[in-house]
Parts: C-alpha cells; structure tokens; sequence
C-alpha cells in the first residue's frame, strides 16, 4: 500500500506539452526543480524548496497517484478528472492552461442512426453518461488513440473526444457535434492530505492562484 | 480450473496471516478494553439479517455496498452487513430498551460489494462506539474525546480531527432557498471544491449578491479554529441563524474537546459534509499520516431507529481497524516463544504448565523434529540442566 508521506510535499505533473505550462506557475509561487526536468530522465525531481518534491508521469496517472496519497497535490486535465469520477479528491484551482472542448463529433454530414448507435471514445464513462443523460442508448467502443479513424473506417457512428483548433476533425473529414464540457488543467488535492496538511498546502495553492491571475491580466 | 487459480481469492478479499493477525487481535482488543472502560457494553450483532433491517436510510451508498441473498427459509431478501452501524440502532431501539442513555460498542469484519476507496479491502474490521438517547452536545463531545482516545491508544503518533457540522449546509441550503435538485447539485460541487464549476454554477443559478458571495467563498472556509469566527459573521450576515448555530455548536464541542486533548490537531472544513444524508448535526473523522483517506468517521445520526418504532437521538463512530493495521504502528506483539523438545519427562509438562501459565507461548516438539527458528517462532528452548528445566536461549 502506498504511504502518504509526511514531511515531504509531493506534487504530481503531467509530462510533455502540459509540463511546459506548469512550470512557470510553480515557479511563481516560488517551487522550482533543482535540475531540468526535460533533460532528464528521472521521475522524482527536488525543488528550491526543501520538502517540495515533483513526480512527473504520465496525465492519464497523475489523479491514481493523488487518490492513493502518493502525491499530496497533482496537476490533471478535467477530461482525466470526468473519466476518473474523481470523488475522493478537490479541485480548488483552474490553472486555465491546456484549454480545449470535450465534443462529439462525426463524418461531415452524416446522420445520426435511429435507435442504438455506436461511439469509440477513450472517455468510456464520460461518454456513456453523456448519451444517458440524452436519453440515448449507445454501444461504447473504447480506443487508445485516433478516433477519427473510428468514424471513416464505419467502426463507429460518432466519436467522443478533446477538440482543440478542430484541425485533425477537418483534415480527417469529420465535424464537431455537440458541445459536452470545457476542458482545462486543474489542481487537485488529495483530501487527507488537504486536512493534515492544510497550511503549507493552502499556501501553494494561494501563490499558483496568484500567479494564473496575473498571468490572466497580463 | 487450473491448480494455479484454484488458490486465488476474490479481488480485495483479505485473508489475514499469523503476525497480522496477532496485530489486529491486539488493535481490537485495546479498542474493545477502552470503550468497557467508558461504559460502553459490547455487542456482537448478526453477519447477515434482513435488509428492511439493514438498509434503514444511513445513505444510497450502503445499499449499493451490501450483498444481498434470499432466505430459503423466509423467502425475504437478506444482506450481509456492510456497516454495524443500523445493527447497534436497532438493538439500542427494539432488542433491549433501555429508557436513558444507551453505549454501545462493537467490532467485527463487515463485508463490501466493491472497495469502499482505492485503498480499501472489500473485507474490512470495523470497531466502533454508539451512544444512543442524548440529544446534547455533551454527547457529541463524548465520542469525539472517545475517538480521540481510541487514536492513543492505537498509538497514533498524531492526532488529526476533522470536526464539521451538516446543519451549516443545510441552514445555507434553506437560506439561498435552493430546490433538492440544486441542493444536490451543489452539494456535489462542494465535495469536489470544484472551483471553477462552482463559479459556473453560482452565476447561473444565484441572484442575490451576498448569498453568492458566501457560496462562492463556502469551499475554502476550511483550516483550523480561527474560521469559524470569520465564517459566522459571514453567516449571520445572510441570515443564515441555524447556521449560526450550527458553528457556534460546533465552537463548543471543539473547545471541549481541545482542552482535553491539547495535542490534537483540529481542522474544520465547512464544506465538509461526510455522510450528509443521514448525519443531522457535528460529524468527525480521524487522519493519519500515512493513509490517504480517513481512518475514522462518525457524526450524529438522530432519528434513525424510526423505522423500529422508535426514534432516539444517536452519534458515533466507526474506526476502520484493517486500516490502522497497514499503519505498521509499533505494538507490543510479542510473537517468540519456547520450543520444549519431545519428552516423555512429567517434570517437562509441569515445567511447561508453568511457563505457559506466566503468559509464555510454548511449541511443543515431536519425536524427531527438526528445530527451524522461524517456522516454529521461538528464540529459546526448554531444556534439562542440572536436573532442573530450564529455558536457554535457541
């Protein structure tokens, strides 16, 4: 079983493009790592601040690891936070970074088929919840990756995914459907941690705040 | 089936092996020794009874957590439980009526549908204390000093409570005059403290400035004493009075309880509300460093026994005792003992005899056994020195 550890601060990133845009938040509130994290290939990095650690791990991970009280703190895409059903954790902070849309979408002009269709998504519960909440019963088909493939290849009626400038959608044949939320980075806090922890934690959280607001002025 | 999974046990169903389940024994018995001690009488409730017994509105969440089966006898739907809470409610209501204060305690495995938490087994020990017939705070300040006790003496090395009310939500639900459906909503934003969605939510639903204000500002009214000051002049402000008196409740209990136990850390979360649909005032929970989720939760759950025909004022709380086992806590579990060797001697029987009665584990050997430290347990043996038996080291 995993430990919430004591002393230390731990704080969960998302590697690749995200990472890019974190930095400079913790880096405002006064946390940065001791090495480049780009250059390296470790998975635990010391900070500037003596008892701040950072884990850097894949999107997909980061609200496991905050959940089991790996990592007291995270930072997660509200899409992993939706699929996840993140109950056991709090959200406190949008770090309004990585912005995009969670859509439908198909080929263009098609119709939608009566009855019972089908949707490839990686977001399986996110999707079965949407179309429930429609009023529409759907088969699921869950996929890793390239779902625009689903639709063209006739695998699939519609597709549930992230949208950003729209371009693969396009270059691919397909169109943005229905709207289902906005997707953006969050800080997520693991609620055992939040009580035993809350100064230093609060802290944080206070100086990121701080740091996307002035980011949002600027 | 392969004799590979012929072994294998369902997903978080827990068998417990010699030294832990030596620990967990020792953790239950001083759980069990201290609520004696405070006057609360052990009961052992029933593995399995109806569920028109067992699902009596302690929350949707227990009836999708218990197992259900059919009584060939009866014909009626039985459940295995998965909380002892509503068994101590309907002894305290129905099996043996007591006209004042009623204390119960009790400790058992209880068994889930699926895992409570990502850390949780599915065949969780629970201990817990009830009190039944006291509608005061004196009550509420009752089980949280015994929780507090409990956590010493399970030797936690800190004491982390988590201290809120329910009745401050709910005054503010009445207040902000929300339907079920937006009480709900909100509800499940608050767990989350979904910042964003709240804000969201807030503008589309909330005209009244200082109401959104205080909403909008609910989740992070959370930390230790000195919040509940600010947070009733914000309440008072918007008329919430049951809130109010809610916080100023939840003031005294907390003061109580920190004169007593100056070490514990006490933390408040307003928009903490555990067990919402059920607790109907102060609800508790106990942290530890090193497990990510709660190794303790209780509150105040009046009127339940309704449904037996009697509904009595009730708070308590629940230790989940498989949890602070996985602690690794020190514990004196003395597991070595003595190896005495095969003998047909009466004179080593007696000896024997005699070490066992001083509380000594003794492993009697057979004829042409090996000694293996480990297996057997022991670091010393029982031999004839100078005609007298003796216990040397192995």
């Amino acid at each position: 079983m995993t430990k919430v550890s004591t002393e230390t601060l731990t704080i969960a990133l998302t590697k690749g493009r995200i990472l890019k845009e974190t930095l400079p938040l913790l880096a405002a509130a006064g946390i940065e790592p001791l090495e480049d994290i780009g250059k390296s290939r470790k998975l635990i990095f010391p900070t500037t601040v003596a008892g701040v650690q950072l884990l850097v791990q894949r999107g997909v991970d980061v609200p496991t690891y905050v959940k089991f009280g790996a990592a007291d703190m995270g930072i997660s895409g509200k899409d992993m936070l939706m699929e996840d059903g993140a109950d056991s954790l709090y959200e406190p902070l949008d770090l309004e970074i990585a912005g995009c849309q969670l859509m439908t979408a198909a080929v263009v002009g098609s119709t939608r088929p009566p009855g019972r269709f089908k949707v490839a998504t990686k977001y399986v519960n996110v999707a079965k919840q949407y179309y429930a909440a429609q009023g529409r019963q759907v088969d699921i088909i869950k996929l890793y990756g390239g779902m625009e493939l689903a639709p063209i290849m006739n695998m699939a009626d519609e597709i549930v995914d992230i949208v950003d400038t729209g371009n693969t959608l396009k270059a691919n044949g397909l169109e943005p459907r229905e709207f289902i939320a906005d997707i953006s980075s969050r800080l997520i806090v693991n609620k055992a941690s939040m009580k035993m922890k809350h100064a230093k934690i609060q802290q944080v959280i206070d100086a990121i705040g701080k740091a996307v607001e002035a980011k949002r002025k600027a | 089936m392969t004799n590979a999974d012929r072994w294998l046990l369902p997903d978080g169903v827990e068998e417990i092996l010699p030294v832990q389940a030596q620990r967990i024994e020792r953790l239950r018995g001083r759980l069990v020794d201290l609520y004696r001690c405070w006057g609360y009488d052990l009961v052992i409730p029933p593995l399995v009874e109806f569920t028109d017994s067992l699902l009596i509105g302690l929350g949707r969440d227990v009836d999708l957590m218990t197992f259900k089966v059919t009584d060939q006898i009866s014909g009626r739907t039985m459940g295995i439980r998965a909380d002892i809470t509503p068994q101590t409610a309907r002894m305290d209501a129905h099996s043996f009526v007591r006209q004042g204060p009623s204390r119960l305690c009790y400790a058992g495995h209880v068994l889930h549908t699926k895992p409570k938490h990502a850390l949780a087994t599915r065949t969780p020990i629970q201990a817990g204390a009830e009190l039944y017939g006291e509608p005061g705070l004196d009550a509420d300040i009752e089980v949280v000093s015994l929780l507090l006790a409990s956590l010493q003496a399970l030797n936690l090395p800190k004491l982390h409570i988590d201290l809120d009310h329910v009745g401050i939500y709910r005054s503010l639900a009445a207040t902000a005059g929300f339907n079920g459906e937006q009480e709900e909503a909100f509800f499940e934003l608050l767990q989350r403290k979904a910042a964003t969605e709240i804000k969201a939510w807030v503008a589309d639903n909330i005209s009244d400035v200082a109401i959104a204000e205080l909403l909008l500002a609910l989740p992070n009214l959370a930390g230790d004493r000195a919040i509940l000051d600010s947070a009733k002049q914000s309440f008072a402000a918007v008329g919430a009075v049951a809130a109010v008196a809610a916080i100023d409740e939840l003031m005294q209990v907390a003061d109580a309880v920190a004169a007593r136990f100056p070490a514990a850390q006490l933390y408040f979360d307003l928009s903490e509300l555990r067990g919402y649909h059920y607790h109907t005032g102060i609800v508790f929970a106990a942290y530890a460093p090193g497990y990510g989720i709660a190794i303790a939760n209780g509150g105040r759950y009046d009127q339940i026994g309704e449904v037996f025909g009697r509904a009595r004022p009730a708070t308590g709380f629940t230790v989940d005792v498989s949890a602070v086992n996985s602690l690794a806590l020190p514990l004196d579990v003395a597991v070595n003992g003595v190896f005495a060797a095969k003998s047909a001697d009466l004179g080593q029987w007696q000896a024997i005899e005699n070490l066992r009665a001083q509380g000594e584990r003794v492993v009697c050997g057979f004829a042409g056994q090996e000694i293996n430290r480990s297996e057997l347990n022991c670091d010393r043996q029982l031999l004839l020195v100078d005609f007298e038996y003796q216990v040397v080291s192995l």
